[in-house]
């Protein structure tokens, strides 16, 4: 009796977590499709949402992969990953005013934000390794400094990048005759190639293998005769640059404005955190899981309570943690 | 042992120095400086609290902070709640959310517990700006203060007194829980919870608990500020007020609670004094900051304690080292495997 009472204590949040998730599925199932899935329900309205869900999504997932690199590689937790998503954005932004295009000006800001989180690595998180907590607290000074320098250079009202002129306009997506920005597909199908690519550089290239090498056992990869400082610092760069990719496209698709550093923050922290730190596929999950959440629930929820949305960003950190404290895919600590 | 040692003559001359402070100085600085450093250092002090006793690092202080206030503003100016009810039904209800965020966050140690606690942070910072009920963005204007506080521009003695002895309050507690039964287990815990688990404690229980405690001193605070101030709204917990308080803490060192309330006199005085000076306050603190954590991660308190070590050992070349007070917790935040047990586990 003892352990049949035990197991079902055990079990508890799991089976409550998926009654909740069943319940979410059922509710928007329903507000979407009760009137039926023709052009006259709410069917169209669903499929934005959805795509709206998926492309922010898409843009989580980008900045998030450089922050759970970085994790996964040296566990420095770089909480200056929301200014630097906001550097690559103004730096695209700066570019493009000076004329340049929006390809290059992209380019060149993920470069230099990766330089910037190159130069940080390299002066402030090189000697004291393993000292995390100091580490992480080292990169939010970093963190308070850049949005400080950035409210000098760029301002404090917001503003948003053009998108390229092939990707301005909108496209037919194929259902119920929906015409959706071009800009926002683009990103989806970025965030694929992100993933892809990192997917590929990690599983099956030599710099892929010594990256996993060292999260495993930083020491003993050091001592087989791998320059362990060198990977560090090209997975910091990578990291960086991602942080900054991020930074163009939500300035492109959303806008750039002091406060929007912590927002992204806030959203890599959260994307790992359901994740699990320093997992790729993790990273995908938990920015799924977000994206769909946040903008779901701002149409889905009653009007009443459309207020409350972020409280159902908090329930879904919760029930996770709940259920897997190391997150999807976290190893077990 | 005899009754006069020098340490509790220090700590006398001390307790008096302040008391004295509203005579002394003028009604601005008892005002504007000390009142707002006595309780932005109390706030501070359940960070401090949480570091040094448990080995957590939490992000959420500020959050609870605000929760506090909040609730204690809305009961006042919506619902006509007397203040003083007012202030003990907030605190109750910040320290049952410190307790729902510790049951939350207290199977994680380390940096997964600091990324928590921010998450946990910011998403009540979110809460707050964006629900109707608490002002949105605006906040909560006007709130009354008790009788015995009234108006604290105008006397601002009364407010000055109320924190100080709820700071010597809040610090003798804390010096007292930290020696009983639950305090050293909370210790135990932090060095090494692999071993307390193993001994049969319930260390989740422990740092839930913890949480709670550290919320009564965050709740506290915010109770206080938000008479102060006498108005409260979500600019007081964004992510700059989170790493505001953190500042503090770690410019008075993270690991000795009366850091706490010296980290937030040095931070307020810079911030009544010298962001008139600089067009760019933020970035000095940041730079501040960033040399502490460089040059002496322990903080103000912990170059004192080094430099009084050295001048000792100068003296006295032939004694022992001396060794760190009782309450320090025996490793730094230079050896961080304190606060990330998995280290050791692994």
């Amino acid at each position: 009796m003892r352990d049949a009472a035990g197991a079902l204590r055990r079990r508890a949040p799991a089976v409550f977590a998926y009654a909740l998730l069943a319940f979410a599925i059922i509710w928007v199932a329903d507000k979407a499709f009760g009137k039926g899935f023709g052009l006259s329900g709410n069917g169209p309205q669903f499929v934005i949402v959805a795509l709206n869900g998926l492309s922010l999504a898409a843009l989580y997932f980008i900045t998030a992969s450089g922050f759970t690199l970085v994790f996964g590689l040296m566990r420095v937790v770089n909480m200056a990953h929301g200014a630097l998503y906001l550097l690559g954005g103004y730096l695209a932004l700066d570019l493009i005013q000076h004329g340049w295009g929006w390809w290059t000006a992209a380019a060149a800001a993920a470069a230099l934000t990766g330089l910037t989180g190159l130069i940080m690595q390299q002066l402030l998180l090189r000697w004291n390794q393993g000292q995390d907590l100091r580490q992480a607290l080292i990169t939010i000074a970093v963190a308070i400094i850049l949005a400080d320098q950035m409210i000098v250079q760029f301002g404090g009202t917001p503003e948003t990048i053009q998108p390229p002129g092939g990707l301005a306009g909108t496209v037919e997506i194929g259902l119920y005759h929906l015409q959706y920005p071009a800009f926002r597909v683009f990103i989806i199908g970025a965030a694929l190639a992100v993933g892809a690519l990192l997917w590929l550089v990690i599983r099956h290239t030599r710099f892929g293998m010594v990256i996993r090498a060292g999260v495993d056992d930083r020491a003993m990869t050091s001592a087989l005769g791998v320059n362990v400082q060198l990977v560090f610092g090209a997975a910091f760069f990578l990291g960086a640059a991602l942080a900054g990719l991020g930074g163009v496209m939500g300035g492109t698709v959303l806008s750039l404005a002091p406060g929007e550093d912590d927002k992204f923050l806030l959203s890599s922290l959260v994307v790992v955190i359901i994740g699990g730190l320093g997992s790729l596929p993790g990273a995908a999950v938990g920015a799924l899981a977000l994206g769909l959440v946040e903008q779901l629930s701002a149409v889905y929820l009653p009007s009443q309570y459309t207020n409350y949305s972020i409280l159902l960003t908090f329930i879904l950190l919760v029930v996770v943690l709940a259920v897997r404290p190391a997150g999807f895919f976290g190893r077990p600590s | 042992m005899s009754v006069l040692t020098p340490r509790r003559l220090a700590v006398g001359v001390v307790v008096l120095a302040l008391f004295a402070v509203p005579y002394v100085f003028s009604a601005y600085f008892t005002g504007a400086v000390a009142s707002r450093a006595l309780y932005l250092g109390l706030a501070a002090a359940s960070l401090t609290f949480l570091a040094s006793y448990g080995g957590i690092g939490s992000l959420a202080q500020t959050g609870l902070y605000c929760i506090a206030g909040f609730v204690m503003a809305r009961f006042i100016v919506t619902n006509g709640v007397d203040p003083i009810l007012a202030a003990v039904l907030a605190m109750a209800i910040c320290v049952a959310c410190g307790a729902f965020f510790g049951a939350i966050s207290s199977n994680s140690e380390g940096i997964y517990l600091l990324m928590i606690t921010l998450a946990l942070g910011v998403i009540t910072f979110y809460f707050f700006s964006q629900v109707p009920a608490f002002g949105g963005h605006e906040g909560i204007n006007g709130v009354r203060t008790p009788g015995f506080i009234g108006d604290p521009v105008r006397e601002p003695g009364n407010i000055y007194y109320t924190a100080l002895i709820i700071s010597i309050a809040a610090y003798a507690l804390v010096r007292y829980v930290g020696r009983t039964a639950f305090g050293l287990a909370l210790q135990g815990v932090r060095d090494d919870p692999v071993r307390m688990r193993a001994l049969g404690y319930n260390v989740r229980l422990h740092r839930t608990l913890g949480f709670a405690a550290g919320a009564l001193l965050a709740g506290a605070a915010g109770v206080l500020g938000t008479w102060h101030e006498t108005r409260i709204s979500p600019g007081t917990i964004d992510v700059s007020q989170t790493i505001q308080l953190l500042t503090i803490a770690v410019i008075g060192g993270l690991y000795r609670l009366e850091g706490a309330w010296i980290g937030a006199l040095v931070y307020t005085l810079l911030d009544t004094y010298t962001r008139g000076l600089t067009g760019r306050f933020e970035t000095w603190i940041g730079l501040i900051l960033l040399a502490i954590l460089i040059l002496s991660p322990d903080g103000i308190t912990g170059l004192a304690e080094s430099l009084t070590r050295h001048v000792r050992r100068v003296r006295r070349p032939s004694r022992q080292p001396v060794p760190p007070a009782p309450s320090a917790p025996s490793e730094t935040l230079t050896q961080s495997s304190a606060l990330d047990p998995r280290q050791v586990a692994r």
